[in-house]
């Protein structure tokens, strides 16, 4: 098997507090291959934007990183300089993030905040990178781009806005695009249309995917390996096939069962969509044991004592439960 | 843009003429009049046969309400009536003021925009440094100075003890004579907008789309070039705008203070010896600078910001 385009090892992010500082993310492993789409799921607070966040070296106080490894193309990334991360940042990582009416500055032209790109990272000159950008906006499907370079943000819908993210986040073929939540402020039937544009141009262009979600069925369309995180630990990591199929870990099962889907509701009477009671700790008071334990609805001595390990499947994946068997 | 300026301008005039209808009202349930003040002096006294023609001459015998529609109309026109004390038009006598008074506020804000916005922007950008913290007890110390206090501080210092600038007078017109009172002006507006610039461009500096900007491997100087300033200024536009607009009504203290000669201590003058007519001049000249410094930032937004259309 070839090195793999990024791997994280063992990351560690420390959340600073008043008196203490906290792990907001432990011992987060994963790596993604050349061209492959990963998925990293969890409910809001799990730490996966800022995992993300720390891999383009965009973490702000009081986040910082507290350990582990980052390695892009054979390259250790997580002590690079900050000249050099920004050589890194658009050029070979891009990123999308969740709200495109925010993530985009309101009083300039979205062809102008794409033709950014070409002169930060290529030398372009401006006449040359609007013309670029135009290009760019075509190839994400946004109509009549000769006029939609000079649009501002607030003109365009926010399925347009997504694309010309998409635009800039892909206007300089980075190896890697990181998606944070890139479908969750749109109308379900956008969704679709820019998870198929994303898939559609990173296939093309040979780009790998950060897919970051708490949508576990939109992730598993996508993503060939998935990466469920609970309370700033990876708890399950699977293909996406088997962790619909199979979910192991009791949490990612509580994912799968409050996922609707088509037809089973007549088949089990009109019954709610299951839910995970409780709601994720906050990072001050993760609980000892499997920090899962509390909500988990199999939780025995053993899961409040001692915190699991990732084992690993026969099947292949890996899990963190005591009770995985 | 023609005719958003045409209906702004509009808009102006009903509020004219409430300002008119409520000073003349405030006058009217003042104690005294410009003739009964002529005796307080104690020293000459007037035979009440003449307080009586002249009171007649004056108008003030006739009912508010028609003194009131007499003076808008004439001030439709163009005329603010005669001055009781010196029997000059008013308008003349405004007319000679505006100038300094003009110059005197575009200074003090000059100095207030160059300081302040400078300041706030250093300060929002090196958060936490030296700079910061004494550009931001600067600018509660300004916010919280008097105006008297503080130019009369300065007098002593530059004027007595350092002898660099003349201590009051509008001399030449030259800028020698306008520091003092200018910077004596400007030092509220100034902290107000050190204050107002360094909130703008931390909260502008945590935006999403700055976010972003620095996904796409901006450097830190072209983020704040390329997204910061424009969106940090529509906010600190706002505050220059309404503080530019009352400067004038502000400049008051300053320009008696240092003996200026504008429209300010023409007002307090006026004041006193309860010219009316001068003081519903002085005061409407104040209001409608105002009012058309209000509709300039308006228009100014419309420029910076695409997000804004008048209808």
């Amino acid at each position: 098997m070839t090195a793999p385009l990024l791997r994280v090892e063992d990351l560690r992010l420390a959340l600073a507090g008043d008196r203490a500082s906290h792990d907001a993310v432990e011992g987060v492993s994963f790596e993604i291959g050349r061209g492959e789409a990963f998925g990293l799921v969890g409910e809001s607070g799990c730490g996966k934007s800022i995992t993300a966040l720390a891999v383009m070296g965009l973490l702000r106080a009081p986040l910082s990183l507290a350990g582990g490894r980052i390695v892009l193309d054979g390259q250790e990334i997580q002590d690079a300089s900050a000249a050099e991360m920004r050589r890194l940042r658009g050029k070979r990582i891009g990123m999308i993030f969740q709200e495109p009416m925010t993530a985009l500055n309101p009083l300039s032209p979205v062809g102008r905040q794409i033709a950014e790109m070409f002169v930060l990272h290529e030398g372009a000159s401006w006449n040359e990178a609007m013309d670029r950008a135009e290009e760019a906006l075509r190839q994400v499907h946004v109509p009549s781009p000769e006029r939609r370079i000079r649009d501002f943000p607030h003109q365009l819908s926010g399925g347009m806005r997504q694309r010309v993210m998409i635009a800039m986040a892909l206007a300089c073929g980075p190896d890697l695009l990181i998606a944070d939540e890139p479908t969750t402020a749109l109308d379900v039937t956008v969704q679709a249309e820019i998870i198929d544009l994303m898939a559609e141009l990173c296939s093309a262009k040979g780009t790998a995917i950060l897919m970051i979600s708490h949508d576990l069925g939109l992730v598993a369309n996508m993503c060939r390996n998935v990466a469920v995180m609970y309370a700033g630990r990876i708890v399950e990591r699977q293909p996406a096939d088997a962790i619909f199929a199979h979910p192991r870990h009791p949490y990612t099962q509580g994912l799968v069962d409050s996922l609707p889907r088509l037809g089973e509701r007549a088949k089990r009477g009109r019954q709610k969509l299951r839910e995970i009671a409780g709601v994720v700790p906050s990072i001050a008071a993760y609980p000892s044991g499997c920090r899962f334990n509390p909500r988990c609805p199999a939780a025995t001595d053993i899961c409040r004592q001692v915190a699991p390990d990732l084992t690993a499947l026969p099947a292949g994946g890996l899990v963190r439960c005591h009770h995985h068997g | 843009m023609l005719s958003i300026l045409v209906r702004r301008i509009a808009n102006i005039i009903p509020t004219l003429l409430a300002v008119i209808a409520l000073v003349f009202l405030l006058f009217s349930v003042l104690p005294g009049s410009f003739i009964s003040g002529m005796n307080e002096d104690g020293r000459s006294t007037i035979d009440p046969a003449v307080m009586e023609r002249m009171r007649k001459e004056m108008g003030l015998d006739d009912p508010l309400p028609e003194r009131f529609a007499k003076y808008v109309a004439r001030t439709a026109v163009g005329d603010l009536g005669t001055s009781f004390r010196t029997r000059e038009p008013v308008t003349s006598m405004i007319g000679a003021r505006v100038w300094p008074s003009l110059k005197l506020v575009f200074a003090a804000m000059a100095f207030a925009i160059c300081v302040g916005v400078t300041l706030g922007f250093v300060a929002a950008l090196k958060p936490g440094s030296l700079v910061d913290t004494l550009s931001m007890v600067g600018a509660i110390s300004g916010l919280s100075l008097s105006q008297f206090w503080f130019g009369l501080m300065l007098m002593y210092l530059f004027a007595l003890q350092l002898k660099l600038l003349p201590s009051f007078g509008y001399g030449d017109g030259g800028l020698r004579h306008l520091i003092l009172p200018a910077v004596a002006l400007g030092v509220g507006p100034m902290a107000l907008l050190a204050r107002t610039t360094r909130a703008a461009v931390v909260e502008v500096l945590n935006a999403d789309f700055v976010r972003t900007a620095r996904s796409k491997g901006m450097s830190e100087r072209l983020v704040v070039k390329w997204h910061v300033l424009r969106n940090a200024l529509v906010l600190v536009v706002t505050i220059v705008g309404l503080q530019f607009g009352s400067l004038m009504g502000q400049a008051v203290v300053v320009e008696k203070l240092f003996a200026w000669p504008g429209v300010g201590s023409l007002l307090v003058d006026s004041v006193f010896q309860r010219d009316m007519p001068s003081v519903q001049g002085c005061i409407l000249m104040i209001v409608l600078f105002f009012l058309v410094i209000n509709t300039l930032v308006d228009l100014a937004y419309v420029v910076i910001d695409p997000r804004i259309r008048y209808r």
